[in-house]
């Protein structure tokens, strides 16, 4: 059987094409049953989500596969085909599954290390699985897939540095804080980007959520929004002496809090640690304040350094995701090579014979020195046993029927049988 | 036989902690993300080692075995690890054996340099406030070796977070709140033992010598050290030397110790010159 993924992604199709395909809500069950019965598509797992669109299929023949499952889509989407060839990419065997393997560890995301598609590829999964579209092939090669992510994740830093700029906020506040179920956050001002980081911190557990804005009623917006208590823009120095955490984003064009005032407030707090994150431009926080001890000021440069540096880190650490990524797609193949039918027949012959061998001394040990064609006659009827009790099962595996890989995979369990024989079908 | 074993033992700890320091360095430069406990085991076999040999020395013996250079800085050594221990299992810190072990080896590799034999107590020093005074002064000590250790990792942490370069072992070092917290709580720890080794040290020189006191060097040095740490606990309270300026204090405090542990015992002799 041959291993097919179909698909396109945020690197080859627009998003009004992307759109166009996706198998979302209820669709994807529909065509799930659709591909099931299909002819040319043996088993499959439809993945979609809103960067890619694909079908990892096992298929008899790769070009009617191919085919089979162009037509699909173009079908149930009402998709012309010749505007859907431009976006597709089509890998074949290994290829396909080293395509997999990197979903799944996110190295072909947008942003390599994103943890979720390796979520939404179980979630597609688990479809494939309700839908029984699934077999032996596809559910040995998910499984893999999601070993390998987890190995990737685990031993190499591709998921570990922030590469936005709230998250790197966040990273850096727990550098300091530790915990930040027992910190106050404030927010002053506005803007979409505070609002995020905002968010990611109090997602994060902090306690208090204060909120000054010039205009006090959109104080009281979003501090209701971040069940946080809005403060008067007037009264929020003093009100640093109770908040460890500051994100400050205005439209003010001059510095809204200089190094005395903060020199002072760190004075009145014993010198609590205080992070400010300034992400206005121009700037609302004297920058020299972080010369002051225990305060640690970053303005929105600083933290896209950090964003770049750790995106950097990344591809650096991709690089050794890769690695993995092609050990295991070997391991992977050796199990599926297994799966030819010559080496389980081989091997399940041998196994036969060697029993028929050792069976036959012991017997004939016994029996004490007898003539040669006695002896003869013994060892055909030992082997005539052998083959005609091997002749069915053997048969069926040369056969090429429906479920053969199940079969073979069976067979080699129940009889032990150990299949070395390694065939480079690296197509 | 005896004396045999207990240089085996301690040359096998020696050892350990060796490779541990080694380990612990190699740690700060790894690429991986995970860090290895590889150096924790080591310094715990080491420590297996090191334990036995101060048993066999106190049956030897018959008291803690404190009574000369080798013994007594191999006990300090052997008292930084058991604090060291408490706090992996407790806080699980990242790179902290990086930071303790080499103290711990540099500690026992002075110690190694020292005459090793086993000496009798004279008289006028067998006092249960022997052991109880030398405990707690050691005990002392330790806490504030690894309030260095912290300090320095503070320090760096610190130099991450303020340059804003987060390269380097800003990933594998602990927060610095909780590297701060920790000086602090060691430097709570080690002040009042320090204070209580001073005070059952008094009370045996009057029982041992019939005075409290008599500005010998040591007993100079120790109420430096002591009046530093209460200098250190002081500023923080007050006025919130915390962070930077207790680590660098720490740091301090514990260059004293060491001063008035080694300098004192080898270049101004007194009564506590262990003869």
């Amino acid at each position: 059987m041959d291993i097919l993924v179909v698909g396109l992604n945020h690197k080859t199709a627009a998003i009004e094409i992307r759109e166009k395909v996706a198998f979302d809500g209820p669709k994807l069950d529909a065509a799930n049953k659709i591909l099931k019965n299909s002819k040319a598509v043996k088993e499959s797992i439809i993945l979609s989500t809103c960067n890619r669109v694909e079908i990892y299929a096992g298929v008899n023949d790769a070009n009617s596969g191919i085919e089979g499952i162009k037509d699909f889509i173009s079908d149930f989407h009402k998709v012309p085909k010749d505007l859907l060839a431009k976006s597709l990419y089509i890998h074949k065997g290994y290829e396909a599954i080293r395509h997999m393997y990197r979903v799944a560890s996110s190295l072909d995301s947008m942003v390599v290390g994103e943890p979720q598609i390796l979520g939404q590829l179980k979630d597609a999964f688990d479809t494939a699985l309700k839908n029984k579209t699934t077999g032996v092939i596809l559910n040995k090669l998910m499984r893999k897939a999601v070993s390998v992510a987890k190995r990737i994740r685990t031993e190499t830093g591709i998921a570990e540095s922030a590469v936005s700029i709230s998250f790197a906020a966040v990273e850096l506040a727990k550098k300091i804080f530790d915990d930040l179920s027992s910190k106050a956050f404030m927010l002053i001002g506005a803007g979409e980007m505070a609002e995020l980081a905002a968010r990611h911190l109090i997602n994060n557990g902090v306690k208090d959520v204060f909120v000054t804005n010039r205009t006090m009623s959109r104080a009281e917006e979003l501090a209701h929004a971040f069940h946080g208590k809005a403060i008067p823009f007037d009264g929020f120095v003093q009100e640093l002496l109770h908040t460890d955490i500051v994100i400050c984003s205005t439209g003010a064009p001059d510095y809204i809090l200089m190094k005395e005032q903060a020199h002072k407030t760190m004075k009145d707090r014993k010198q609590k640690p205080m992070f400010i994150i300034d992400i206005s431009v121009p700037r609302n926080i004297d920058p020299r304040i972080n010369d002051l001890d225990n305060v640690y000021l970053y303005d929105v440069d600083n933290l896209q350094g950090i964003v770049d540096s750790n995106i950097q880190v990344r591809s650096k650490e991709a690089e050794k995701a890769e690695e993995i990524v092609d050990e295991e797609i070997d391991s992977f193949l050796k199990w599926n090579a297994s799966l030819s039918a010559t080496p389980t027949i081989l091997a399940l012959r041998n196994m036969a014979e060697e029993i028929r061998k050792s069976e036959l001394e012991k017997t004939l040990k016994k029996l004490g020195p007898m003539e040669e064609d006695r002896i003869k006659a013994i060892d055909n009827l030992t082997v005539s046993i052998v083959n005609k009790l091997i002749h069915p099962p053997t048969a069926s595996l040369k056969s090429g029927e429906e479920d053969k890989e199940q079969m073979l995979d069976i067979v080699q369990k129940i009889f032990n049988l150990e299949i070395d024989s390694y065939n480079n079908d690296k197509t | 036989m005896q004396i045999e074993i207990n240089v085996l033992l301690f040359e096998l700890a020696l050892t350990f902690y060796f490779i541990a320091t080694i380990a612990g360095i190699l740690e700060i430069f790894r690429g991986k993300k995970t860090s290895s406990r590889l150096a924790l085991y080591l310094a715990a076999t080491g420590f297996l080692f090191h334990t036995a040999n101060i048993v066999v020395r106190y049956i030897e013996g018959g008291h803690i075995p404190v009574t000369n250079m080798h013994e007594a800085t191999s006990f300090f050594s052997w008292c930084v690890l058991v604090l060291f221990f408490f706090h992996e299992f407790r806080y699980k810190l990242g790179l902290l054996s990086s930071f303790i072990m080499p103290i711990v080896f540099l500690l026992m590799f002075s110690s190694s340099i020292f005459p090793r034999e086993i000496k009798v107590l004279s008289p006028v020093l067998q006092s249960y406030w022997f052991g109880i005074h030398v405990v707690l002064a050691f005990l002392g000590d330790a806490a504030f070796a690894m309030a260095c250790g912290i300090g320095i990792m503070y320090l760096l942490q610190e130099r991450y977070v303020k340059s804003k370069h987060l390269g380097g072992l800003f990933r594998k070092l602990p927060s610095l709140q909780v590297l701060d917290e920790i000086n602090y709580h060691l430097i709570t720890l080690g002040f009042p033992l320090l204070t209580f080794a001073m005070i059952t040290g008094v009370i045996w020189a009057n029982s041992a010598w019939g005075t409290y006191w008599r500005w010998d060097p040591k007993e100079v040095w120790s109420l430096i050290t002591w009046l530093i740490y209460a200098l250190v606990l002081h500023l923080r309270l007050t006025i919130g030397w915390r962070g930077k300026k207790a680590a660098i204090l720490s740091i301090a405090g514990f260059v004293i110790v060491i001063f008035a542990f080694f300098g004192v015992t080898i270049i101004l002799k007194g009564r506590h010159v262990f003869m």
